[in-house]
């Protein structure tokens, strides 16, 4: 294309590149509707026309950890000085925070939720890329009979609908105590990350010399100590892109964690649509919780955008 | 699987005198990974082929009794099912239509030199990377009829999305088309990059028209790379249940694998739902079995 070029060809560029901005900007007006409903006072959430200019407020993630209730009468000057500054934007709002009989502010559902989450995420991941690593080696290196078969049979695990897994293992799970428990999530999960982990793997292990690990075992390593010092630094991007991955998927997971869990173990997913009840839901507040959420995956897709053509295609499509 | 595993002799392994032989460590590293997903894939469905038998209803003490095939018998004479698959289809098509056209229509624009290239595609790629539950849940504000942005931005008044039966389906597609056109793109901009630059010097040279050039040069050299992305997405679309689920609960938007939670988790008719979950295990299967043959036809180019 570039050897000739025309005067329209050259309009046809301005053109296309104009539409691509606009296209970005429709995108992404979603996720900066999330990010600016978080930081709006409540009465600014639902206007019309809808309000883009405003002060931005802490407000939303004050009510997102706190529980609250409503205030039958304002507060006194004397209460409204007493109280931090936290405190005093839920005043603000018509509500007050709610404490125990020791005073003790009482958190909401949130920051328990999001834990949760960090905990099944990162265990399943931590479980899935290190037993798929291996895997990965051993399909990558050594004759396996059947191997098209045996990796055939790993893709289609992840490619169950998650319903259809969940009521046999809900069932199992009723029947073990595992049903609401961290350990439950995370076997799901890992089972769920294990199948992508390893074909995502063993592309990167393919891609690894063969002759590195030769060379060591010549120089008198044994088969492991070649994996481990020879062949897992060399593995170390891949094992990273891959731990992202499955970080990303375990931590957007919602039906699994719908069906089974319920108030221990919930994860955040399952939890944030769960506040919006019926009547007049406060949309700050879940933009506040959805942006929280949200901020490590956007963080994370930013860090791992060299690899997401490869992730998305199981390793198909290296670039 | 696993003993095949085990039984096979590697002819090419040097069994090394020191530390362990290669087959150990084959083995060793292959069969954790297998016995796990049997276990916890493999297992737990069989088990639910025992109660897809039966007449079993979680919620209740009674012990099952076998029907033998009623419920396959049943299900498939179930009008109400075939019409939860025909809003399946529907969803699928324009879902996966809607992201085709979207999703290589921005790879074809953005297949050029353009400032800032490589930030402008990690920015459209956000949607996909983002937690469908979630964001999905948010796309209700959007959708508001008194104070959305969508209805404000296009000037449609109080039109109703989400609570209108012959909408609601296209706004949970449209929500979809949202969050996976980026996944089209993706794919569809590695496929474009990957045609050779010679072939489109060539057609200038000959004076091809750039309609021409597009169906004879890119389409063809990009069409397996797309199959990938569409049957991918046809998958997908095809378990789709979170967004769906969220978004409402229209019973014009009742996708099969929401017919399936109702039936398991909430009428609890579990040995039904069982036999349910097969029908569509199958379906998932068979279009496992094409997206596999494609990817590997593509790792081999």
């Amino acid at each position: 294309m570039a050897a000739v070029r025309t005067s329209s060809e050259i309009g046809f560029n301005r053109v296309a590149i104009v539409a691509v901005l606009l296209v970005t900007i429709i995108f992404l007006a979603p996720i900066y509707w999330i990010a600016s409903t978080a930081f709006k006072p409540r009465n600014l959430a639902t206007t019309i026309p809808p309000t883009v200019v405003f002060q931005p407020e802490i407000s939303p993630f004050v009510k997102l950890f706190t529980k609250r209730s409503q205030l039958r009468s304002a507060p006194t000057p004397e209460e409204y000085a007493a109280a931090p500054w936290w405190e005093r934007v839920v005043f603000d709002g018509g509500e007050k925070i709610v404490r125990d009989g020791k005073g003790q502010v009482q958190w909401s559902g949130y920051p328990s939720r999001f834990m949760n989450s960090l905990i099944v995420a990162i265990t399943s991941t931590v479980l899935a890329v290190g037993m798929g690593t291996f895997t990965a080696y051993g399909f990558s290196r050594f004759k396996v009979k059947g191997e098209a078969d045996l990796l055939f049979f790993i893709l289609s695990t992840r490619m169950l609908p998650p319903v259809v897994v969940a009521i046999p293992m809900f069932l199992m799970y009723r029947a073990v105590g595992l049903n609401d428990t961290h350990w439950g999530l995370i076997i799901l999960y890992t089972a769920f990350n294990l199948s992508f982990s390893v074909w995502l793997m063993k592309g990167f292990m393919d891609e690894i010399p063969k002759e590195y690990e030769e060379a060591a075992l010549v120089d008198g390593y044994t088969r492991m100590e070649a994996f481990f010092k020879i062949v897992l630094p060399e593995a170390a991007t891949g094992i990273a892109a891959t731990a992202v991955f499955c970080f990303i998927t375990a931590w957007n997971e919602y039906a699994f964690a719908l069906i089974m869990t319920n108030r221990r173990a919930q994860t955040a997913p399952p939890f944030i649509p769960s506040q919006v009840g019926s009547g007049l839901p406060d949309w700050t507040v879940i933009a506040a919780g959805t942006f929280l959420f949200l901020l490590p995956v956007a963080i994370f897709t930013f860090l791992l955008r060299n690899h997401l053509l490869r992730g998305m295609s199981f390793g198909a499509i290296r670039k | 699987m696993a003993t095949a595993v085990m039984t096979t002799l590697d002819p090419n392994s040097r069994s090394a005198a020191r530390g362990m032989s290669d087959l150990t460590i084959r083995n060793l590293f292959i069969i954790p990974t297998i016995v796990f997903l049997i276990v916890f894939n493999i297992f737990p469905l069989l088990y639910s082929l025992g109660y897809s038998f039966t007449d079993f209803r979680a919620s209740s003490p009674a012990p099952a009794n076998f029907v033998g095939l009623q419920n396959y018998r049943e299900l498939l004479n179930d009008p109400f099912i075939w019409s939860n698959f025909a809003i399946t289809a529907k969803y699928v098509i324009v879902s996966v239509v809607g992201q085709v056209i979207v999703g290589f229509g921005v790879a074809l624009l953005l297949n050029r030199d353009i400032p800032l290239k490589g930030l402008l595609t990690t920015l459209l790629l956000l949607p996909m990377m983002l937690s469908m539950a979630v964001v999905g849940l948010f796309w209700k504000l959007l959708y508001d009829p008194s104070w959305g942005v969508i209805n404000y931005a296009l000037g449609l008044g109080n039109f109703e999305w989400l609570s209108n039966p012959d909408m609601a389906l296209y706004a949970v597609a449209i929500t979809d088309i949202w969050m996976w056109s980026p996944f089209v793109m993706l794919l569809s901009l590695a496929g474009l990059s990957a045609v050779p630059k010679h072939l489109y010097e060539a057609a200038a040279i000959d004076r091809a028209g750039s309609f021409y050039t597009f169906f004879r040069i890119t389409l063809p050299l990009v069409a397996p790379i797309l199959m990938i992305a569409i049957i991918f997405r046809t998958m997908e679309a095809f378990k789709t249940f979170d967004l769906a689920y969220i978004l409402t609960s229209q019973p014009t938007t009742e996708v099969i694998s929401i017919r399936l939670y109702k039936m398991a988790f909430q009428e609890w008719q579990t040995g039904r739902s069982c036999a349910l979950a097969y029908i569509v295990l199958i379906m998932v299967l068979a279009i496992t079995n094409i997206y596999v043959k494609y990817l590997n036809k593509v790792k081999e180019r």
